[in-house]
């Protein structure tokens, strides 16, 4: 084989070949090209006629020279080129390929499955037996060498796992080889402890070569908040140069559908192997945060989920109206704020505003009624999970509240007054808290000795009573009551939250019962032996490329596992959730840092990449195809003969070539239909699947729209049939629907898109053609197809049309809306009922929204319809007072897109004086 | 020539029929009519009153004028003004180059050029003329007989590329009409017309042109021959000689024109993708002006 260059050729003495070109060039240029015979009476003219110049008696060189290189890629095809030919020794003995398969070699993935199959086709072609493991998921029994053509069939069933290799499972691997091969190692390019060993063993075993990408491996630390920042610190392995790398973090916005919250950047500066990154969120947008990506990078190490540690929950606070001056350390909110700054977000303001806030507490300190619409709306709120935590206090205790019928927002019914103990003018001592029962949500804290009740409100005595009880007296009366309400909770404190009625306030456990109730946030990291005993199902689990899957199907893992093991095939890196919060488990663990992989020095590590041959002579002979039929059409048309049928056939075969090459764009004809919709205004009807339903609309807007162009400032073009299930309706201001019996109801997108289109101000003129049968309701078939459809739409309460609606005096002034019928019974949106005729008033001040729908059945587009002439399509009535009906009913269709066009702009005051002057008051 | 004489003759019929009948328009000629401003002035076949004569007994009894008759008590008959119609003579090309076509429905020049003469033909003797061939192979007369022996000669066809008209038999003070293409010598064309001038015969030249000759749109090497292979150009590049050839082209068409002028002709270039009922138009308001 003759190589030059990254070209090699397997038969090089046919390139001898080429030196037949000059000679071929010599002999081209020297025969011109064959002559034409044409019979022309006018020659007579030409006679004596001599050309220009001789030139063109020789082939022009630029032919010349697309025929010699066709030839030249022919002789050079048949001379066997192979781009990147190989020189290679075929090894010997089997060969194990070997990968670490862990989420470092996520990111170039591809191209170790390229290499890998590479080795397998080599290996193949040698006859060698081959095995493959990966280090993330090694076979139990030991490598299984079998042919290279069955292993390279499990390749692409061959995928990264998102964890480190478990160095036990290695060690049991390295102790079970036997027998001698080469190995093949894919590394991912970290260090690791668990190498050295396995290295040594697959050396005793045969030649080791690794294969190593150059590039470097970036991972994320968990987020942490740091001064009220969150932080995410970024870690590389290379350490050469300063970089910048973007970090993103994703969440699910307000709508629900997940996007990048933010973006900050971290700057590794040469040398040094860690970056911070830095995120000034709010609290609503941090506790959105799912997790943040190093953008760019498809790898699960650069991936970093976020659980409730970084959340902060939000609690709103509100005490009722106080008339006096407090001081501070009175005011019921101030040992709750003391409690709450340092660990939640506090939302002071309206119930109203703050249930807009979506709170996750909303504290309410001794307020005693809400009104019913701040009622309602709380429990709303509180169904939807939720947490309503109620203060006593002298307000709440003089009111009736939850007296003789339990209050939904309060656990229990309360007696009348409540009672003090230990005060000036009572017996007793001020009462102690009696120990956590086990089944209390405070169970296991300490009750200090010195906090003290003196007044609380008292409960009545219930049959659910006692299962609301979750913290008690000495004596057995309840301190603080919750019952459970929808998926949130109400807690009742029968105290106040100030050191009025008892000492709790005061003491430390009034913030660990505040922990306790998940109103505060709790301490960032849980240890092992909070977690231990515990089980955690996986929610979410992350791939090796980085992304999420959904993972129920998976076991429950541990609770300690959770903190003190690195992810494995058991556990792998993604959300667990437990009973009340959710733990993530990330790749990189919080102390983890990033090493390149240290081969000894007798290691080869290659590159990834491969050079494969690729055979040339397809590719040239294709070219020197492609160059003789270019050099068809050229000799025709020098010689002249590329005219009339073959010209054409020519220029087609071209244009398809083109054609082919260039695939059409189908989305152009979507917009075009769009840009006709926009670009002026088009009256619009749905078309019903009736041919001659469907061409009386068309004909009928036809005719309203030469109307309106003759009458009016408005010039529509010409009008289009819409199918409401495929086209676009937003470009449409109005919609004309005649109503068969047989037409199919609308799916559920196009009602989606219907109730879009009426919501956006769009307008609908039904009609049910039926107007001299029958009545407006259900009494014919059409009116029952008008009431199916019309069900799933969203059409507001309907009236007849009132003798003062805009309609009757948006253009024309009218109060009969004629088609080919001439019911009165035409249906317009119902004016409010608080809207009253003012005195002196021909019509009532109405300035609400436009009409959405219209239903009639006066068969409007037949007494509008028009042919192309202009001339009337369906007789109407008789004689003049027939052609009088069909001139009505144009008055109504022109000031029917009048109110669609400039909507309730006549309902205008302002017009009174013009209007009672037409109207001859 | 495929054209069998029949249907020669039923579409120039047909090509005709639209246009009302030329009217002849007599000239007074020396030999072949006698003097005279006026028609003959004496009474005979024609149109126009020329006076009442008392009823002859070999008079039919139609043919008494009762109006005048009712104002006296003889009979009346109304004689009218003899009037005598125009010779004119029509010659059409013949040669080999009026085979020429290069539209897609093959009407050939020649094919135009005879339907176009038959037609005019066809109008004249309508209006009562009386048509011939030139060089003696027709002499003027009327009648349906004249059209077919016409239609019969024209349907010939002549071996030599180029054909001469031929200005013997040429009657004094009568018209012509030469439909050719013109591509042949114009010195014997030129013999023709001064020898009809001389004879006071006036006319029209019609060129007819395929819009090949018109356009020359020929490129490369080409070899052209005449219709007949007689004559002979190679040239190595067709498109370089469009311009040249159609300045020749421009200069015959010029020269015709002049000489049209010059002997009181009138000259028309008609292409054979034109309507053909065009160039009868024109033939029409040529033969039909008075000069």
């Amino acid at each position: 084989m003759l190589t030059l260059g990254p070209l090699g050729f397997t038969a090089p003495w046919l390139l001898l070949g080429l030196l037949v070109l000059p000679i071929l060039w010599i002999l081209l240029r020297a025969v011109p090209p064959a002559p034409i015979r044409r019979r022309f009476p006018g020659v007579a003219l030409l006679l004596g006629l001599s050309d220009d110049a001789n030139q063109t008696d020789r082939t022009p060189w630029w032919l010349l020279l697309l025929r010699l290189m066709a030839v030249a890629a022919i002789i050079t095809a048949f001379a066997g080129p192979v781009l990147n030919p190989q020189d290679r020794t075929p090894g010997t003995g089997p060969l194990l390929i070997v990968t670490d398969g862990t989420w470092a070699s996520a990111r170039d993935w591809d191209r170790r499955i390229d290499r890998m199959d590479a080795a397998l086709d080599e290996a193949a072609r040698d006859g060698r037996p081959a095995a493959l493991v990966s280090l993330t998921d090694l076979p139990p029994e030991g490598p299984v060498f079998q042919d290279a053509q069955a292993v390279q069939l499990r390749l692409p069933a061959l995928q990264p796992a998102p964890f480190a290799p478990d160095p036990d499972a290695i060690t049991d691997f390295s102790a079970a080889l036997s027998g001698r091969f080469d190995t093949f190692w894919l590394s991912d390019g970290l260090g690791r402890d668990s190498r050295a060993g396995l290295l040594a063993a697959l050396e005793t075993r045969g030649t080791v070569t690794v294969f190593s990408s150059p590039r470097s491996i970036l991972g994320l630390r968990a987020a942490q908040i740091v001064d009220g920042n969150v932080t995410v610190t970024a870690l590389r392995t290379d350490t050469d140069s300063a970089r910048d790398i973007t970090i993103a973090a994703f969440g699910l916005d307000p709508a629900g559908t997940e996007r990048r919250l933010a973006m900050a950047s971290a700057a590794f500066e040469a040398g040094a192997t860690e970056a911070t990154a830095t995120f000034d969120l709010p609290p609503e947008l941090r506790n959105r945060v799912t997790r943040f990506e190093a953008e760019g990078i498809r790898s699960a190490g650069a991936v970093t989920l976020t659980d409730d540690a970084l959340k902060r929950r939000e609690v709103a606070l509100l005490a009722g109206a106080s008339e006096t001056e407090t001081l501070d350390l009175l005011s019921p909110l101030h040992y709750l704020k003391q409690a709450l700054v340092p660990t939640a977000d506090l939302i002071e303001g309206t119930l109203e505003d703050s249930l807009l806030a979506n709170p996750d507490v909303i504290v309410l300190a001794d307020v005693a009624s809400l009104t019913a619409v701040e009622a309602d709306a709380t429990q709303d709120w509180v169904e939807k999970g939720g947490l309503l935590v109620r203060f006593a206090g002298p307000r709440l205790a003089a009111s009736d509240i939850s007296r003789t019928d339990e209050d939904p927002l309060m656990p229990v019914r309360l007696r009348i007054g409540g009672r003090s103990i230990g005060g000036a003018m009572s017996w007793g001592e001020p009462k102690a808290l009696a120990p956590f029962a086990d089944t209390s949500p405070f169970f296991g804290l300490t009750v200090p000795e010195d906090v003290a009740i003196s007044a609380q409100v008292m409960a009545q005595p219930d049959p659910t009573l006692a299962r609301r009880v979750i913290a008690q007296l000495a004596d057995g009366t309840p301190l603080v009551t919750r019952k459970p309400l929808g998926d949130g909770s109400v807690v009742l404190f029968h105290v106040t939250a100030n050191a009025e009625w008892s000492t709790l306030p005061l003491s430390g456990l009034f913030v660990q019962m505040l922990e306790r109730l998940a109103i505060s946030t709790r301490p960032a990291a849980p240890d092992a032996d909070e977690l231990a005993g515990t089980t955690w199902l996986p929610e979410d689990s992350l791939t090796a490329f980085g992304d999420l899957e959904r993972a129920d199907t998976l076991p429950g893992v541990p609770g300690e596992d959770l903190v003190t093991n690195a992810p494995s095939a058991v556990m792998p890196p993604g959300l667990y959730a437990g009973e009340d919060r959710r733990i993530a488990v990330n790749v990189i663990g919080p102390e983890q840092t990033l090493s390149p992989a240290i081969w000894p020095a007798r290691i080869a590590v290659e590159g990834l990449s491969v050079l494969r041959e690729t055979v040339l002579k397809g590719w040239l002979l294709a070219a020197a195809l492609l160059m003789l039929s270019l050099d068809i059409l050229a000799s025709l048309a020098l010689s002249g003969r590329l005219r009339g049928p073959r010209a054409t056939a020519a220029t087609t075969a071209l244009v398809a070539l083109a054609m082919v090459a260039l695939p059409v764009d189908a989305q152009a004809q979507d917009d075009s239909f769009a840009i006709e919709a926009t670009s002026n205004v088009q009256l619009a009807y749905v078309i019903t699947g009736d041919v001659r339903v469907d061409d009386m609309s068309d004909a009928g807007l036809y005719g309203l729209s030469n109307t309106l162009f003759q009458r009016t400032s408005i010039e529509p073009t010409l009008p289009v049939g819409v199918d409401v299930e495929v086209d676009e309706l937003a470009f449409f201001p109005f919609l004309y629907w005649p109503v068969t019996a047989d037409q199919p109801l609308p799916t559920r997108e196009a009602y989606a898109k219907l109730n879009r289109y009426l919501r956006s101000g769009g307008m609908i003129l039904f009609d049910t053609r039926d107007a001299d049968l029958a009545r407006f309701g259900s009494a014919s078939p059409e009116g029952r197809k008008l009431q199916a459809i019309a069900r799933g739409l969203d059409i507001p309460a309907l009236e007849p049309i009132p003798q003062d609606h805009v309609l009757t005096r948006t253009f024309y002034l009218l109060q009969d809306f004629p088609g080919r019928h001439a019911s009165r019974d035409v249906w317009v949106e119902a004016a409010p009922a608080s809207a009253v005729q003012a005195e002196g008033m021909p019509f009532r001040d109405l300035n609400d929204g436009v009409t959405p729908v219209i239903v009639g059945g006066n068969d409007w587009a037949a007494a509008w319809a028009q042919d192309r002439s202009g001339n009337a399509l369906v007789p109407i009535g008789r004689g003049m007072a027939g052609e009088r009906q069909r001139e009505i009913a144009m008055r109504f269709g022109v000031n029917l897109i009048m109110h669609v066009l400039t909507g309730n702009y006549k309902s205008d005051q302002v017009h009174v004086p013009a209007l009672l002057d037409r109207l001859g008051q | 020539m495929s054209d069998a004489p029949l249907t020669l003759r039923s579409g120039a019929e047909a090509l005709a029929a639209p246009f009302p009948p030329l009217l002849a328009e007599a000239e007074h000629l020396a030999s072949s009519v006698l003097v005279g401003d006026h028609g003959r002035r004496r009474a005979g076949l024609g149109d126009t009153f020329w006076q009442y004569r008392p009823a002859q007994n070999h008079d039919e009894m139609r043919s008494i004028d009762w109006r005048r008759s009712a104002r006296s008590d003889a009979q009346f008959v109304q004689d009218k003004e003899w009037q005598i119609a125009q010779s004119i003579l029509l010659w059409v090309d013949q040669g080999a180059s009026m085979s020429f076509t290069s539209l897609k429905d093959g009407t050939t020049k020649a094919t135009r050029a005879r339907t176009l003469a038959l037609a005019t033909a066809i109008l004249l003797l309508r209006g009562g003329e009386r048509v011939g061939l030139t060089g003696n192979l027709l002499p003027p007369r009327r009648g349906e007989t004249q059209l077919a022996r016409m239609a019969q000669m024209l349907s010939e066809d002549h071996d030599s590329d180029f054909a001469a008209p031929d200005a013997r038999g040429m009657l004094p003070h009568s018209r012509a009409l030469f439909v050719s293409d013109f591509m042949g010598d114009l010195t014997q064309i030129e013999a023709a017309m001064a020898k009809a001038a001389d004879a006071d015969v006036r006319g029209a030249l019609v060129q007819i042109l395929d819009p090949a000759e018109e356009a020359f749109p020929f490129d490369g090497r080409t070899i052209f021959e005449s219709m007949s292979g007689t004559l002979r150009h190679e040239t190595l590049k067709a498109g370089d000689l469009r311009t040249r050839y159609l300045d020749r082209l421009a200069e015959r068409k010029d020269r015709l024109a002049s000489l049209a002028r010059i002997c009181g002709w009138q000259f028309h270039t008609h292409h054979t993708d034109a309507s053909a009922a065009s160039a009868l138009l024109w033939t029409y308001t040529a033969l039909e002006r008075r000069i």
